[in-house]
């Protein structure tokens, strides 16, 4: 691994230009005797390929902005803050499988890119982030606009750097991008202070990065891989843990070519979602705290989890100790460090999520030849029937108003498979994952592990870039709009025709669910008065439809459930500026079914007061009550 | 709670031991005590990190650690397959008196007199915690001034060298 030539994409020019603008010949993979420092880093990042770069200027990144103007190969995006650029870089990378780019300076540039950082941590997001440090001269001085951002950045990135040497630009570089996108993807940090960008150095792109501290594992053990396909021959009610390193790693049609094979149920988590197309018969839908009861009872029920790419977070396997309890568990993962972290492990597998479904599908079928296989036929048949006794449901609101389920649920079917759909954090969130049926990985982008508010509007223009072709939605709650929507400004004026759905329920609506459901009701500082729920506030703040105008998008209201599709349609028929569409929701809608934090994933509630009956055998009405009334209120 | 020394091979750059820190911090686990130092190789530093693992298992510590970069190779070493040895250094109060009483009780411990002043005299010694220990229960009595212990520094027993083979690339 650690020896792999680095890739340089073709460089598409005709043979008699051979210099760009800057006077360094165009292949920038060439030498160079003399040049600047910030040459050498946009002539590294020319080197490794990058085509977009999200960032803000300031007075330590300076001198890289000036040759940066000159590339005939990177297009730099102006975006306002940098957090948005982060996200940006993200959503680019999650859309298109490319490392995503962003830059700030020093101080404040660099540490408004740490919420970022740590989300693409968590999330495995391939990101390289460059930030201007002040002169080397002046580190450790408390000098103006200096943030030791390494230190800061050391426990939310994968590796990070300080460059005060411009002769180590190049290498630095190559290191970064390559440490960014193998193995077990993540964001790399590289400090470079704005001594080492003025100093004048020699240009030599390497041919190998050397890293002999990182061998990532891709090619798994053929050991392992035949013992799991031996218990999955052997397992009665075995079922497929989906997670995001399949996304990752490219894996979604060995993943289809496996569950094929074996017709075993599969649950695909919040960051899979669309690994296995949701069409397919063996997919359950998503397990979890706000999983489909389906997905979350054949975990718990399972006598063989295939966790693939996963990772047995809270969030899935709620109280841990009651997860799965009778499972054996294969755990297949790029990070050895995951196996047994959570959850002990029957079977671990080092390695690619992609060469891994491909082998352990030819060993399953070689098992399956060679000694047969148990039946999993009543297994199948009884996740069908939670399936279909408990689908995913809301309740209209009886007043008139907007199901924001309904709203999601038609933005899904009319924007369609092939859109790439974006959502922030909290019920919209949920309800995004839960009702817009994924076919195609790569098309849903969010913020599973650190569950940042803001994501969506800067992570739906990076995806848009990325995928200039593609219907860009992006899902956002009116709180998450308000802490990165001045992106639209970078959208509209960059030509990036996002299309924003602002669920809006005036509120801050997952932690309003809590407080109605834990908190008795009193609703301490969730009130977001940005719809107009309330008399007393009877003008909303802000009116979206005029924010979306003032940054040059097309606004749109929709309150009525007759105007939704229309409204939809409307927005899929403006391609040439951003659309954001104000939809004025229920705030009482709630998200179901859930599994309270902390507790057993066998307390599922498929709605409030509904706890489903697991051993029912199949279609009858396998909800028990303990309050009648409260088969109304499934919202 | 069990402990275990884990020897720890990584690239002798700015940084590295902030980031082995740092992981220590983050993720719960405790130690015990960490040195470093140079080896026979001037890029590679040595680290002799001794853990106490209560709720992580040590294959955890191993695991978080082998993700960083800059760490090449992580053995444990065993008690019984490894030589261990701490430095020490205490100040015990002995005045002309007792002086002859306290060197006596050095030399049984093979430590050595250091330094002498007309009250004091301050004792090097090393061997591993429970020689140590001891040394310091015998001293007591005298009165103990200050002492400095260094962590644990530690190479398995046998011919081979853990780094043998860090550099191979794969």
């Amino acid at each position: 691994m650690a020896h792999e030539p680095i890739s340089t994409p073709p460089i598409s020019t005709p043979p008699a230009r051979e210099h760009g603008p800057s006077g360094l010949p165009l292949d920038p993979t060439l030498p160079v005797a003399s040049l600047t420092g910030a040459q050498s880093l946009v002539r590294s990042l020319e080197a490794v390929g990058v085509e977009v770069v999200f960032g803000i200027p300031g007075g330590a990144i300076l001198p890289a902005y000036d040759p940066l103007m000159d590339s005939p190969h990177v297009r730099h995006i102006l975006v306002r803050h940098e957090q948005g650029a982060g996200h940006a870089a993200e959503g680019y990378a999650v859309a298109t499988g490319r490392v995503g780019v962003c830059m700030a300076t020093s101080g404040p540039g660099a540490t408004n890119l740490v919420t970022p950082i740590a989300d693409a941590n968590m999330d495995s997001v391939p990101m390289v982030a460059i930030t201007g440090q002040v002169g080397a001269a002046a580190i450790g001085t408390d000098a103006f606009q200096e943030a030791d951002i390494a230190g800061i950045t050391t426990p939310i990135t994968k590796h990070n750097y300080l460059v005060t040497d411009p002769a180590d630009i190049p290498r630095t570089i190559a290191e970064a991008f390559h440490l960014a996108a193998t193995g077990r993807p993540g964001p790399v940090l590289v400090d470079v202070a704005k001594s080492a960008l003025q100093a004048r150095t020699s240009f030599e792109w390497p041919t190998s990065v050397d890293l002999p501290g990182y061998r990532p594992v891709v090619r798994p053990h053929g050991k392992q891989v035949k013992e799991a396909a031996r218990l999955i021959a052997a397992a009665e009610r075995p079922v497929l843990y989906v997670g995001g390193g399949v996304v990752k790693a490219d894996a979604a049609p060995e993943l289809r070519a496996l569950a094929d094979l074996t017709g075993i149920p599969a649950v695909t988590t919040l960051m899979a979602r669309g690994a296995l197309p949701d069409s397919h018969p063996s997919n359950l839908g998503m397990p979890g705290m706000h999983g489909t009861v389906a997905a979350v009872a054949a975990l718990q029920k399972a006598d063989l989890l295939v966790t693939l790419g996963a990772r047995f977070d809270d969030r899935v396997t709620g109280e841990l100790s009651s997860f799965a309890q009778g499972a054996k568990v294969i755990h297949a993962d790029i990070d050895p460090a995951e196996i047994g972290k959570n959850r002990a492990v029957d079977v671990p597998i080092v390695g690619d999520a992609k060469l891994v479904l491909a082998e352990l599908a030819t060993a399953v079928a070689a098992e399956f030849e060679a000694n047969g296989r148990t039946d999993i036929g009543a297994w199948v048949e009884q996740t069908d029937a939670w399936r279909r006794t408990y689908p995913l449901g809301y309740a209209e609101p009886d007043d008139g108003t907007l199901a924001p389920q309904h709203v999601i649920a038609r933005i899904g079917a009319i924007a369609g498979p092939e859109a790439v759909y974006v959502s922030g954090v909290g019920q919209h969130q949920m309800w995004s994952a839960q009702f817009v049926k994924y076919e195609n990985p790569r098309t849903w982008l969010n913020s599973g592990g650190l569950g940042t508010m803001g994501y969506a509007v800067p992570a739906a223009m990076g995806a848009k870039v990325g995928r200039p072709d593609a219907v860009v939605w992006a899902i956002d709650g009116d709180g998450c709009f308000q802490m990165t929507n001045q992106e639209l400004a970078t959208c509209t004026l960059n030509g990036i025709p996002v299309k924003v759905a602002i669920i809006n329920n005036s509120s801050l609506g997952m932690v309003r669910q809590w407080q109605t459901l834990f908190y008795s009701e009193r609703y301490s500082n969730t009130d977001l008065h940005s719809g107009d729920h309330h008399a007393a506030h009877s003008v909303p703040i802000p009116d979206f439809v005029k924010l979306a105008e003032a940054y040059g998008c097309v606004g749109l209201r929709c309150e009525r459930p007759e105007d939704v599709d229309a409204t939809i349609e409307k927005a899929m028929a403006i391609d040439d500026v951003p659309v954001v569409i104000d939809f004025r929701v229920h705030r009482d809608a709630m998200v179901w079914p859930m599994v309270e934090a902390g507790v057993s994933n066998d307390a599922i509630q498929y709605a409030r007061g509904l706890s489903p009956q697991w051993d029912r055998e199949a279609d009858s009405d396998g909800v028990s009550s303990d309050d009648p009334a409260a088969q109304k209120v499934i919202s | 709670m069990s402990r275990h020394t884990l020897s720890v091979l990584v690239e002798n750059r700015p940084g590295v031991l902030m980031r082995i820190t740092s992981l220590f911090a983050r993720r719960n686990f405790n130690i015990h005590s960490l040195t470093v130092g140079p080896t026979e190789r001037s890029e590679i530093s040595r680290m002799t990190i001794v853990v106490d693992v209560e709720s992580q298992p040590l294959e955890q510590v191993t695991k978080q650690l082998n993700k960083l970069v800059n760490v090449l190779k992580i053995v444990e070493l065993e008690d019984d397959a490894s030589v261990q040895r701490e430095l020490l250094l205490v100040k015990v109060r002995a005045d002309a008196s007792v002086r002859g009483e306290v060197v006596d009780t050095v030399a049984l411990f093979r430590a050595h007199v250091v330094d002498v002043s007309p009250d004091a005299v301050t004792v090097e010694a090393t061997g591993g915690p429970d020689k140590l220990a001891a040394l310091l229960r015998v001293l007591e009595p005298f009165g103990i001034r200050e002492l400095v212990q260094s962590g644990s520094v530690a190479l398995a027993r046998g011919g081979r060298a853990i780094s043998d083979r860090a550099l191979r690339s794969a």
